[in-house]
């Protein structure tokens, strides 16, 4: 139990502080890398509740695949991060004065609201499966694609819509630009190739 | 392990319809190119009027998917308003799209996979339902905002609402959790079940983020800020689908919501909607007062007129519903109509939206001044036409719910907002003429002319209609 709770700690900590890196570093591709280190301690502390499946979503999905893509974007596109915070230490004060206004606000509103596990175990809509009998892919199968169907396909509709939508807005076909055309490549014939050595900074 | 049974899908049928229809479309323009625009487009508006077709045919009433997706009366109703509407915005793009040079394929599908998202934001009885089709909706809206892509105003209205939406989806999301966690369901009938039993302060807290996420979705003050720059921005046929169908389904979605889910609670939220209701209803009539370009005046049109659609759901009877069901018919009829005015704005060096632009139009294309001036009037609601009988029935069941001083606002701020209709009107009949416009094309025609006429001759159909109202209202009752 105590090992538990001083992993909870330790990953906790962990991942309050990277995340506050992630806003307060200078270099926008250390906070990307303090955004991979924020995901990992989450996923230790799923791991912890015993939600090992979500665990390692979270990785292959936070860390594979939005990570490295926010690392492509901020090393492919010349935005001068430094420029856009500029302002960011200005409206800090501001800021910080809502965002506390609203927190205790809330807190005080819901500060009351304890969950009682009892309760919680009575009222669930669909009885929590004992975690030594079943998997926890299994039993989030067996409510995702029974209970939860319609949801489960609504999202995936929900994908499509964005997925085309991210096509219309950004795909164009310009005509000035030259495009790769692998079929007339490999059928190229090999005594037509003219080969030319190019010295770098001049283009033929 | 228990068996999960197949759910009643016949229920769902228009949004399968739609859904497998849009992925066949889809197909159709990815394989043959920009070229099928055409087709797709009048594909897509057979899709939709064949999902309506179904949905006055078939009289199968229920419940399928876990309770999460609820078909009756009211939902029917609601859905045929929605197909009607997304069907004459596609109708009312191709000339359009031809002219300004964005026949996109994409375009209609988008519009379709939108008009999905509304059907089942209508048909929602549970939070998660009544979020992932509101996402589907919006998310497509969004895109569509922006579908003009070389232009800049057309950009910046899709990430204008795109920032804006997704705040708002996140208020609407805290809200949700809060219910969630205060009464454990995310089914309308076990929240209402939860709160008649006990009502929290959490809970309270729970409703207002909904209706202020819920609110942003119809542009109700004070979530309207993005409303008249969207308007102005997005393409003109966008913008006539922006204001018709999706107000529509969202209105439909907070009865719902309101009137299943927290019945128990009705004290708060009526005052909440009262609330929106009277700041909607003044800030549309004094905010158009100021604006020369006909969009963002539509834009304010369309705050105030949600205002009072508001006005019957603050009620919280079922005269209220119904009145409120009768106001969005009316509504969404008297957009269109405008919009197909709008859109016929046109001179030989390209589109017009400035007011003064229709100047002398009553000397250049007298048929087309009378049918706009019949809609500007029913719009600021002049007896006897259709405009001025959705106000009548949604602050006769103000009057009747005893809430007087909201209605006495809500007639002084149509009586304000009658101001800048008129001024369209004078500006129609009286003013000095301008070169005309080029001919009406034959779809905005035929859209006019049934808008017109509906408008005019609402009285003889009225009796119908409030009977359908009724029916549809005492779904909740």
């Amino acid at each position: 139990m105590v090992v538990a709770s001083l992993f909870f700690y330790l990953f906790a900590t962990v991942t309050v502080a990277s995340a506050f890196m992630v806003i307060a570093s200078r270099n926008p591709v250390h906070s990307v890398l303090f955004l991979i280190l924020a995901f990992f301690n989450a996923a230790g502390l799923f791991m912890l509740t015993g939600a090992e499946f979500l665990a390692l979503i979270l990785i292959v999905v936070y860390v594979g695949a939005v990570a490295v893509l926010f690392l492509f974007v901020v090393m492919m596109l010349d935005v001068d991060f430094a420029e856009m915070r500029e302002g960011f230490l200005q409206y800090l004060p501001i800021g910080a004065l809502i965002g506390l206004v609203l927190a205790i606000e809330l807190i005080l509103v819901l500060g009351s609201f304890a969950i009682d596990t009892e309760t919680v175990a009575a009222t669930a809509v669909q009885p929590i499966p004992d975690l030594a009998e079943t998997s926890n892919i299994k039993a989030l199968g067996d409510l995702l694609y029974t209970k939860y169907i319609f949801f489960f396909q609504l999202s995936g509709l929900i994908l499509l819509v964005a997925m085309v939508g991210a096509i219309v807005l950004t795909l164009s076909h310009r005509p000035d630009v030259k495009r790769q055309n692998v079929a007339e490549q490999v059928a190229r014939d090999p005594n037509d190739v003219v080969l030319a050595s190019v010295k770098s900074g001049e283009g033929i | 392990m228990e068996i999960a049974q197949i759910p009643n899908l016949a229920l769902a049928a228009p949004e399968m319809w739609l859904a497998g229809g849009a992925m066949v479309l889809l197909m159709i323009g990815v394989f043959s190119g920009d070229g099928a625009t055409r087709i797709v487009t009048g594909l897509s508006v057979a899709l939709l009027v064949l999902a309506g077709v179904w949905l006055i045919w078939s009289p199968q009433m229920g419940m399928a998917f876990e309770n999460a997706f609820i078909m009756d009366p009211f939902a029917r109703l609601m859905k045929i308003l929605v197909l009607i509407g997304s069907a004459v915005a596609i109708a009312m793009s191709v000339g359009f799209a031809k002219l300004e040079n964005f026949s996109r394929f994409e375009y209609p599908i988008l519009i379709v996979l939108a008009t999905l998202g509304m059907l089942l934001m209508v048909s929602a009885n549970d939070l998660i339902a009544l979020y992932l089709g509101l996402e589907m909706q919006a998310l497509s809206l969004y895109v569509v905002a922006a579908i003009n892509r070389d232009s800049l105003r057309s950009t910046e209205a899709g990430l204008k609402y795109f920032v804006l939406g997704a705040l708002s989806s996140g208020m609407l999301l805290y809200g949700a959790s809060l219910i969630y966690g205060f009464t454990g369901h995310t089914n309308f009938a076990g929240i209402a079940e939860a709160m008649a039993e006990e009502r929290t302060l959490g809970m309270i807290f729970g409703i207002v983020f909904i209706l202020a996420g819920i609110a942003f979705k119809i542009s109700a003050v004070p979530f309207h800020m993005w409303t008249p720059d969207v308007y102005e921005g997005a393409p003109t046929p966008v913008t006539a689908f922006f204001a018709a169908a999706p107000k529509v389904a969202a209105m439909a979605m907070l009865v719902r919501i309101v009137h299943e889910a927290f019945e128990p609670a009705a004290i708060d939220w009526r005052q909440i909607i009262s609330f929106i209701a009277i700041a909607s209803m003044v800030l549309g009539a004094f905010a158009a007062i100021g604006q020369s370009n006909i969009k963002r005046l539509m834009a304010y049109s369309s705050i105030g007129h949600m205002g009072f659609a508001l006005v019957g759901l603050a009620a919280g009877t079922e005269e209220g519903v119904s009145g409120v069901v009768l106001y969005m018919l009316i509504y969404m009829v008297m957009t269109l109509g405008t919009f197909a005015c709008i859109l016929a704005m046109r001179r030989s060096d390209g589109m017009v939206e400035e007011i003064s632009d229709l100047s002398g139009l009553s000397r250049t294309n007298p048929m087309m001044a009378l049918m706009l001036t019949a809609l500007m009037f029913s719009l600021a609601g002049i007896p006897p036409l259709a405009g001025f009988w959705a106000k009548y029935f949604v602050f006769l069941a103000a009057i009747q719910a005893e809430l007087y001083i909201l209605s006495v606002i809500g007639v002084l701020a149509s009586v304000v907002g009658a101001f800048y209709y008129l001024r369209v009107v004078k500006t129609i009949w009286f003013d000095e003429p301008q070169s005309g416009f080029v001919p009406m094309a034959g779809e905005l025609r035929l859209v006019l002319a049934a808008s017109g006429i509906f408008t005019i001759f609402y009285v003889l159909v009225a009796g119908q209609l409030s009977q359908t109202a009724t029916a549809a209202a005492r779904s909740f009752f």
